[in-house]
C-alpha cells in the first residue's frame, strides 16, 4: 500500500516521490543496465535517461498491466539494448548475447573493487550455471520462455519450473 | 483458485520479469489484488531480484540523483505546454467566433453607414435640385428683368428717398400696356417687425393716393423686384412702411419714397 501510494505520488509529479523511487529502484536498474553495457561511464548516462524516462512517462504507467518494478526493468533493458544497437556501439562492443552478468565476476573487469563483489559472487554461487544463464536472459534481458528455451537448448515446458527453482534459491539467501 | 498451485507454477517470476504476454499480465495483477499470499510472493520474488541485480551495479548510483533532479522541471512544464496547447484550441475557437462576431458586426455597421451616407446624398441631390430650380428662377426672374429694362414700352420712374429715410432710393417700371408696375426695392431697408412695405399709386391734384400692393416677404426675396399689377394711371408712386396688412391711406410721415411720372 505504501509503494502504491508512492507510484501515485511520483505519477502526479511529486518530487519527493521520485526522489524515494530513486533510492529505491537505481542500484537494482544500474545493475541491468550495466549488465547489458559492460561500460560504466555510459551505463551512468543511460542510468540518466532512465529515470528520467521513468519521470516523463510515470503518468503513462499502468498497474494494470504490471509491477511498477517490473515498468522501470523495461524501460532500462530498452534503453541498454537500443545503446548497444546504435551505431556508435555496434563496432566497438561485444554482442548482448554471448555474455551472462555473472561474466562481470569472471572477466575481472576494469571496474575493479567498486562492485559489490562479494555479494555478487555469493549470488552465483548459490545459484549455478543453469540458473545463472537462466536468470540473465528472462531477468537481466527480458528474453521470453520461447528464447529462453532455444538458446538453453532446455525443453520450453520447463523454463518456467526452472526458473521458480532458480529464484528460490536466490531469495533463500537474500529475504532473512 | 488454488493459490499454492499457482504460486508453485512459476508464473510469478515470468510476471516480475515482464516477459508474459499483456492479457495474461492483467489477469494476474487481478489475483494479486484478491489473494495477499499471491501478493507477497510477487513481492519477495522482486525484493530478490532487486538484490541481485543491485550486486551487478558498479556502485550505488546516489551521485547521480542531482543532476537527473536539474533536469526534471522538464515534465510539468510539458504538462503546461500541452494544457497551453489545449487553451490555444480553446482560445483559438473563441477568438474566431468572436472575429466573425465582430466581422459581422462590421458588415452590418457599414451597411448601415452606407445606407446613412446614401440618404444623405438623396437628400443633398434634393437640396441641390432644389437650388437649381431656384437659380433658374432667378436666371428667369433676371432676364425677364432685362427685358423689361429694354423694352421701350416701360416706363422707369426712380423713386427719391424721403425724410423718413433720406438713404433709400427705388424705382418703379410701369408697363402700361400690360397695367404691370415692377417695384425696384434694393436700395430700400429691411423693414422692422410687424411693419410692411406699402406701395401707392398717385394722382397729383389733388394727392389722391391708390394702394397697389405691399411688398410681402421681402427680406427673403434676393432680387428686390416686386409685380405689381396696376390699372391706375398713375402720375407717381410712392412707398410708406405701414403695419402689417397695409392700411386703408398712406402714413406720410412714414413715406420712405417717392416719384413723380414725367410726361
Amino acid at each position: 500500500m505504501q509503494q502504491d501510494l508512492l507510484i501515485s505520488r511520483l505519477r502526479d509529479g511529486n518530487e519527493q516521490a521520485f526522489e524515494r523511487i530513486y533510492e529505491l529502484y537505481s542500484r537494482s536498474l544500474y545493475g541491468i543496465i550495466y549488465s547489458i553495457i559492460r561500460d560504466e561511464a555510459v551505463s551512468e548516462e543511460i542510468l540518466q535517461d532512465v529515470f528520467l524516462k521513468i519521470w516523463h512517462e510515470a503518468p503513462s504507467y499502468d498497474p494494470e498491466k504490471g509491477r511498477f518494478f517490473t515498468w522501470i526493468l523495461n524501460i532500462a533493458r530498452n534503453a541498454s539494448i537500443d545503446r548497444l544497437r546504435s551505431k556508435e556501439y555496434k563496432n566497438s562492443q561485444r554482442n548482448v548475447h554471448e555474455e551472462y552478468f555473472s561474466d562481470i565476476m569472471e572477466s575481472g573487469n576494469q571496474t575493479s573493487g567498486k562492485i559489490d563483489a562479494i555479494g555478487l559472487q555469493k549470488y552465483i554461487d548459490i545459484l549455478g550455471p543453469m540458473c545463472k544463464k537462466l536468470i540473465d536472459l528472462l531477468f537481466f534481458k527480458g528474453f521470453t520462455q520461447k528464447e529462453s528455451a532455444q538458446k538453453l537448448q532446455i525443453p520450453l515446458g520447463t523454463v518456467k519450473t526452472r526458473n521458480r527453482m532458480c529464484i528460490n534459491k536466490l531469495r533463500a539467501n537474500v529475504i532473512r | 483458485m488454488n493459490t499454492e498451485e499457482f504460486i508453485a507454477s512459476g508464473i510469478l517470476e515470468l510476471y516480475v520479469y515482464g516477459v508474459l504476454p499483456e492479457t495474461e499480465n492483467r489477469v494476474i495483477t487481478k489475483h494479486l489484488k484478491q489473494y495477499p499470499e499471491i501478493r507477497t510472493e510477487v513481492e519477495e520474488i522482486e525484493q530478490a531480484l532487486m538484490e541481485l541485480s543491485g550486486a551487478v551495479a558498479p556502485e550505488n548510483p546516489e551521485h547521480l540523483l542531482q543532476s537527473i533532479k536539474e533536469k526534471l522541471s522538464a515534465r510539468p512544464l510539458a504538462e503546461l505546454s500541452a494544457r497551453k496547447r489545449s487553451n490555444w484550441f480553446t482560445y483559438t475557437g473563441w477568438a474566431a467566433s468572436v472575429i466573425l462576431l465582430v466581422g459581422l458586426f462590421f458588415l452590418f455597421d457599414q451597411n448601415r453607414k452606407l445606407e446613412e451616407s446614401l440618404e444623405e446624398t438623396r437628400n443633398r441631390n434634393i437640396q441641390l435640385e432644389v437650388r437649381i430650380a431656384d437659380a433658374r428662377n432667378n436666371a428667369e426672374k433676371t432676364r425677364r428683368l432685362l427685358d423689361i429694362l429694354r423694352d421701350k414700352n416701360i416706363l422707369k420712374v426712380p423713386l427719391e428717398g424721403q425724410e423718413a429715410a433720406p438713404e433709400a432710393y427705388a424705382a418703379a417700371y410701369w408697363d402700361k400696356e400690360k397695367n404691370v408696375t415692377y417695384i425696384d426695392a434694393l436700395g430700400l431697408p429691411d423693414p422692422p417687425e410687424g411693419m410692411v412695405y406699402q406701395i401707392w399709386s398717385l394722382k397729383m391734384a389733388p394727392l389722391t393716393p391708390t394702394s397697389m400692393g405691399l411688398l410681402d416677404d421681402f427680406e427673403t426675396d434676393e432680387n428686390k423686384i416686386f409685380e405689381l399689377s396696376n390699372t391706375n394711371i398713375s402720375e407717381g408712386f410712392g412707398i410708406t412702411l405701414e403695419p402689417e396688412g397695409g392700411s386703408e391711406t398712406p402714413t406720410l410721415e412714414r413715406l420712405y419714397a417717392l416719384g413723380v411720372v414725367s410726361s
